[in-house]
């Protein structure tokens, strides 16, 4: 059995014995590999593929609602200094995550609670960030209806904050485990899957922030505002047509 | 770290080369630069020209530094590497498939899907 099994995590924790069992009581790897961590890979493969297929209709769409002349428009409302400092305050989390992993593997709980709370106080200031940013656009007229900007934008942040959400309460609850005693050293591969997932949350941004905020877009065309419920009239007739296509 | 003291001789050789918190303050020092000169070069009229490319390479970099060092993916496992690798190139395949097909569908069917006429 010894020689079947091979280390299993590659970060210095989580480690087989050699009765095939780890520290934490799972079973043994196959392939060489801890099975929890290659489920989170194969899980951030296919967040993955969600994402792009957001980012991609959301590249599609990106320049849509200025050639339709249906305002508001991205370059009027985004804010891109309040936007990279929410961009800096995700990069830091990431480092407090890896900060915190590092943490567990030599054994300092304290600093893994530290670490794991201040991953959380940043993706909290990142979420409350986006919910002032998402209001602020609702008040300038930009809602999840006004325009295709508008769908595809709140859509593909909405879904981004949501795992961001999700990250902050597992990190949260990772804290209390852990002032409960339930994260040994051994067990550090609890924190390392969980930092997969907080590190996966954070690349995803980096690719909405540029995508989204930087990278220019072109200037309305003069009296756009006029022209708008022209555009707007257009795709409600579509919509139209397409209800009383349907067969049922 | 050390205290592991770990089984297997090619695990010690790997942690060998495992980054340090030192090593980690210094890649997210770099990527908070590279975030500024993101911004910076955004705010200047004649960057217009290459900024894209410009803001391109720079994300890259950024996503591959947090996917190598901070995701550990550069020194793991060969399948985790596959794995991820395999959903970014259907990714992209997606992305690529889905602006030639409305591009090219704004030219042919402009009456069935007006939006992206």
């Amino acid at each position: 059995m010894a020689t079947a099994i091979e280390v299993v995590n590659a970060h210095g924790a989580g480690h087989d014995s050699h009765d095939g069992h780890d520290h934490a009581g799972h079973p043994p790897p196959s392939a060489g590999v801890d099975s929890r961590k290659l489920l989170m890979w194969l899980f951030l493969a296919s967040d993955c593929m969600f994402f792009g297929t957001l980012i991609a209709t959301y590249m599609t769409y990106r320049n849509r609602s200025i050639d339709l002349q249906m305002p508001p428009y991205p370059n009027e409302i985004f804010d891109i200094p309040y936007t990279s400092v929410s961009a800096f305050v995700l990069l830091m989390s990431s480092l407090t995550m890896v900060l915190a992993l590092a943490a567990i593997q030599r054994g300092d709980h304290r600093g893994l609670r530290i670490w794991l709370s201040s991953t959380a106080l940043l993706g909290a200031i990142f979420v409350g960030g986006q919910f002032f940013e998402f209001t602020t656009f609702a008040h300038e007229g930009l809602t999840l209806s006004s325009n295709i900007f508008g769908s595809s934008f709140y859509v593909l942040t909405g879904f981004h904050g949501a795992h961001v959400t999700i990250g902050v309460i597992w990190l949260l609850s990772l804290v209390f485990v852990s002032l409960r005693g339930g994260i040994p050293q051994e067990k550090a591969m609890d924190v390392e899957i969980a930092g997969l997932y907080w590190h996966f949350v954070d690349i995803v941004w980096i690719v909405i922030f540029t995508l989204v905020y930087l990278v220019p877009y072109p200037n309305p065309p003069e009296g756009a505002a006029e022209t708008a419920p022209h555009a707007f009239v257009r795709i409600t007739e579509f919509g139209q047509q397409l209800m009383h296509a349907l067969p049922f | 770290m050390a205290s592991h003291a770990p089984a297997h001789g090619a695990h010690d050789a790997h942690a060998e080369h495992h980054p340090t918190p030192a090593d980690y303050v210094r890649i997210a020092i770099i990527l908070s630069i590279i975030t500024l000169v993101e911004v910076v070069i955004y705010y200047i009229p004649q960057m217009r020209g290459i900024l894209v490319p410009i803001l391109l390479v720079l994300s890259i970099v950024k996503f591959l530094a947090v996917v190598g060092y901070f995701m550990h993916l550069k020194d793991d496992k060969r399948l985790f590497r596959l794995s991820f690798v395999a959903a970014l190139v259907l990714s992209l395949a997606v992305f690529l498939a889905m602006l030639a097909m409305f591009n090219t569908a704004a030219s042919w069917m402009p009456d069935i899907i007006p939006f992206v006429s």
